[in-house]
């Protein structure tokens, strides 16, 4: 009984300790929309007062919704290409049955042993080197293999948890590799696919490190607010400019987390 | 759900598994599944990196490439002591950094394998979504922060506790330590939590049934289990951060410029692009090594069998 109570306090502890991580995890974060509604240039106390002359700031700039709609069309763009990507790495790892295939996936989930900025000048290179120059292109190339290592790793697991057994039934009922790949694994994997495009259209929305040496003169968001962080005047704007994105990307995640759960639920209690 | 996937899905109730023929997959097929990624991995990944080492070992003439061969970037990181200095400072701050993070990380994962209950999802939710807003916004926060006129000089000033702001916070290594630490925190947590995770609980219980205190069956039994993931945690918090170059840039001042602030400053300002391939050669040796004693020490700690 002693160690149970024991164990019971250590749990109150640890669980006071998890809330204060947390806290520290958010606070600083949640600090640019508080200020955001400050009606003062400067982030500071005390608050001046409610505003949101900071948010009409961001309506009718050219420059900042052409950045936003460059960011949406590379997000997208690169969303479907790791995305595709993912799906095909990851289920030829697990059922081609190849080395090939294996060095594959391997290679694929390298960039995570990769800082951003050798990524980035890499890429820099080989897009000069065949022509294409920094540009949006190069942007969705860049962005392409950062959200590579995610969209392996979520399909991966997904494919993993699909019973090996409906597989196989698939091709023995004399499905071909093609159909079984299309009519039994795809759809059995929906939600996974929908969360791993979902997590790397928010990877390469907010992307900065890689971005930054492969844009060419249309800026992304990131780069919008990096150029305008030089500016203490332009403070509020981007502080407006972040709750926006900040308050899109919790969507995002939040969303893209939850279809994540349901799916591994259902393939787990589905076929026993 | 397709109704072939609801068939096979019954069929697979009834049929037990049966070893298939090994080379059943169509040679079509495994191309086509293989194209995608064998482009990205081999051209965009492989194929980068081998250029990198090439325009490494080149001589700086304007053009992309280079000219030459020759090994005077090495000789040039080698024998300046900036380079040196440079190096250390980024790996000091990214080992600080590593091991705050997963020192901080440690607790809350085990709280979340142990004791979390229900709370567990909601909490892994919670601990998870920074990781998936904006970098460049998180380091920002802090600039706010700790700025001159910012938050917490303001907020000190406003609680009495003292009069004048102080430049202290800002431009420091310091800074850039608490800031790195703060934006790769959700890092840390996942791979410790899986390792926890998968202690099998039996474990714990035969500790116990064996005398241990919980003490002693977390130090003998709990973290060397968890290794594998602390491990983990530790390399994908170090390795982007001993490459950062914009925390650094926002929050270090000149005192705490790293290594990836050199390499970015080589492909810009300074343009000597085989320069910077050849510091980029040296933090992927650096990284390269840093994974091969992780690996080491992996198998040594890795007492699962």
């Amino acid at each position: 009984m002693s160690t149970r109570a024991n164990t019971n306090s250590d749990g109150r502890w640890l669980g006071l300790y998890v809330l204060a991580y947390l806290v520290f995890l958010y606070l600083p974060v949640l600090l640019i929309p508080l200020f955001s509604f400050n009606n003062s240039i400067q982030a500071a106390f005390p608050l001046q007062g409610f505003t949101l002359d900071w948010y009409r700031t961001l309506y009718g700039n050219p420059v900042l919704s052409g950045a936003l709609a460059n960011s949406l069309v590379i997000g997208v763009i690169a969303a479907s290409g790791a995305t595709l990507c993912g799906i095909t790495v990851s289920y030829m790892d697990l059922y081609g049955r190849s080395p090939l295939a294996a060095t594959i996936s391997a290679i694929a989930r390298l960039p995570i042993l990769i800082p951003g900025v050798i990524v980035g000048i890499s890429l820099l290179i080989l897009v000069n080197l065949i022509g294409l120059g920094p540009s949006r292109i190069s942007i969705v190339l860049g962005h392409i293999l950062v959200a590579l290592p995610t969209t392996v790793v979520v399909m991966r697991s997904r494919f993993a948890a699909i019973p090996k057994t409906i597989r196989e039934a698939a091709l023995d009922l004399g499905a071909s590799d093609w159909t079984t790949f299309r009519r039994v694994m795809l759809p059995l994997s929906a939600p996974a696919v929908l969360s791993a495009f979902m997590l790397s259209f928010l990877i390469s929305f907010d992307e900065f490190i890689v971005v930054f040496f492969l844009a060419g003169t249309e800026p992304t968001l990131p780069l919008y607010i990096w150029s305008q962080l030089r500016f203490p005047r332009s403070l509020p704007t981007v502080m407006a400019l972040g709750t926006v994105i900040l308050t899109v990307s919790f969507i995002i995640a939040g969303t893209a987390e939850i279809l994540r759960h349901r799916g591994l639920g259902a393939a787990r209690r589905n076929p026993a | 759900m397709g109704s072939f996937a609801k068939r096979a899905m019954n069929m697979s109730t009834i049929v037990a598994a049966r070893p298939l023929p090994e080379n059943r997959i169509s040679p079509v097929f495994r191309f086509a599944m293989l194209l995608p990624g064998g482009l990205v991995t081999f051209f965009l990944i492989l194929f980068a990196l081998g250029l990198v080492v090439f325009l490494a070992f080149r001589g700086n003439d304007g053009s992309l490439l280079g000219v030459g061969l020759t090994a005077q970037n090495f000789l040039t990181v080698a024998t300046d002591p900036l380079y040196w200095t440079v190096t250390l400072r980024s790996l000091v701050i990214a080992g600080l950094v590593t091991l705050a993070t997963v020192a901080t990380a440690y607790p809350v994962a085990y709280y979340l394998a142990f004791h979390a209950g229900r709370r567990r999802n909601l909490l892994l939710f919670l601990v998870t979504l920074p990781f998936w807003t904006s970098y460049l916004l998180r380091v920002f926060a802090w600039k706010i922060v700790l700025a001159y006129n910012g938050v917490l000089n303001s907020a000190f000033i406003e609680s009495g506790l003292w009069k004048e702001p102080t430049l202290a916070f800002l431009n420091t290594p310091a800074a850039v330590v608490v800031t790195l630490a703060h934006a790769y925190a959700p890092f840390a947590i996942l791979p410790i939590y899986v390792a926890l995770d998968t202690i099998p609980k039996s474990l714990l219980e035969a500790a116990s049934d064996l005398g241990a205190r919980p003490f002693t069956s977390f130090c003998r039994v709990v973290l060397p289990n968890s290794m594998p993931g602390v491990l983990a945690a530790a390399l994908v918090v170090f390795v982007p951060t001993v490459g950062d170059y914009v925390t650094p840039a926002m929050v270090g001042g000149p005192a705490s410029t790293m290594i990836g602030t050199l390499i970015q400053s080589q492909f810009g300002k300074a343009n000597d692009w085989p320069f910077g391939a050849a510091l980029s050669v040296c933090v992927m040796l650096v990284i390269l090594c840093v994974v091969l004693v992780a690996r080491g020490a992996d198998r040594r700690f890795g007492s699962r069998t």
